[in-house]
């Protein structure tokens, strides 16, 4: 509850970081998160860089290599399709 | 390869297309089936992985998800989205599965964050006794005159990838699905039947030391 009285440290922010993103912090935690931000350019830039590290992980295409037993799901399906339908 | 397919499976897999999915799948549709299985396979077989003693069981219980996904098809309602579906149904299955393993560790530790992992060093911050301590001795600087080029370039995209490869299991699946393959973090809890908080902060860290990595590699000359 303390916390809640003083300042917010940038050391204390940055692991809030994520639960502001997420839009996970009381109201009034966020107050105390955007008011540190408004006078610390520091805090200000990790922002940042945090939201340009979520875009560019968005870019990677999680594609993945296939893994072996294509064929047996194949034959899977075959047999629920033939008892589905039957 | 599957790289060299021109057209990206992945439109059909996104929760607004679940619809269209179902009705195909259930029509019988084994292109719309094996969509599927190169979309989700892998990612399955790691996450079986974490609750099962050996690939091999690991294998086994993918398979049997599957199973359980045709069958389950007709009472699938679409209350959850279909991807959350698959996984919930794997979990469940891979946990029967670990039970019977008899293993020792609790499947509720599998996604618990342990210890202590500071998202940034302690050494950037100003110490205790300073008039300034918590607050930045080495402030991060912006990456706005980092040129898109850079940051979009192949380099860029292939470290965060390694990063992420190297994550301990739980982080690792959990910034996958929420920020590689953009899974809201409801889809994520619950297929994977974890709390909001562990979520949270699994992804959190997993955040953190991907940011870190490309404030290292963005530092350096290009």
């Amino acid at each position: 509850m303390s916390a809640h009285d003083r300042d917010m440290d940038c050391d204390e922010l940055v692991e809030l970081v994520t639960d502001y993103l997420e839009e996970a912090l009381e109201a009034s935690e966020r107050a105390r998160l955007e008011e540190h931000l408004a006078g610390c350019d520091g805090c200000t830039a990790y922002l940042d860089q945090m939201r340009t590290t979520i875009r560019l992980t968005g870019m990677l295409t999680g594609r993945e290599v296939p893994v072996e037993g294509r064929e047996e799901l194949l034959r899977v399906f075959r047999a629920w399709r033939s008892g589905s339908t039957s | 390869m599957l790289c060299t397919l021109a057209v990206e499976p992945s439109s059909r897999a996104a929760p607004e297309h679940d619809a269209e999915l179902v009705q195909a799948l259930r029509a019988g549709d084994e292109t719309a089936f094996m969509e599927l299985v190169e979309r989700y396979q892998a990612q399955m077989l790691r996450i079986a992985r974490m609750y099962v003693a050996t690939q091999a069981v690991a294998e086994e219980v993918v398979q049997e998800a599957w199973v359980g996904v045709l069958k389950g098809l007709d009472a699938f309602e679409g209350r959850s989205s279909l991807r959350t579906w698959i996984f919930r149904i794997l979990v469940n299955i891979a946990k029967t599965r670990g039970v019977r393993e008899k293993r020792s560790t609790p499947f509720s530790s599998l996604w618990s964050p342990e210890g202590d992992e500071p998202a940034v060093e302690p050494g950037r911050f100003l110490p205790e006794g300073d008039r300034w301590a918590h607050h930045w001795a080495d402030a991060p600087t912006s990456w706005e005159g980092v040129p898109e080029d850079r940051l979009l370039s192949a380099e860029t995209l292939a470290r965060i990838h390694g990063v992420i490869e190297a994550l301990p299991p739980n982080q690792r699946e959990v910034i996958r699905m929420r920020d590689v393959l953009g899974w809201s973090s409801r889809e994520v809890r619950n297929a994977l039947d974890i709390s909001e908080t562990n979520q949270r902060v699994l992804l959190h860290r997993a955040r953190s030391k991907v940011r870190r990595a490309l404030e290292d590699y963005l530092s350096e000359a290009p």
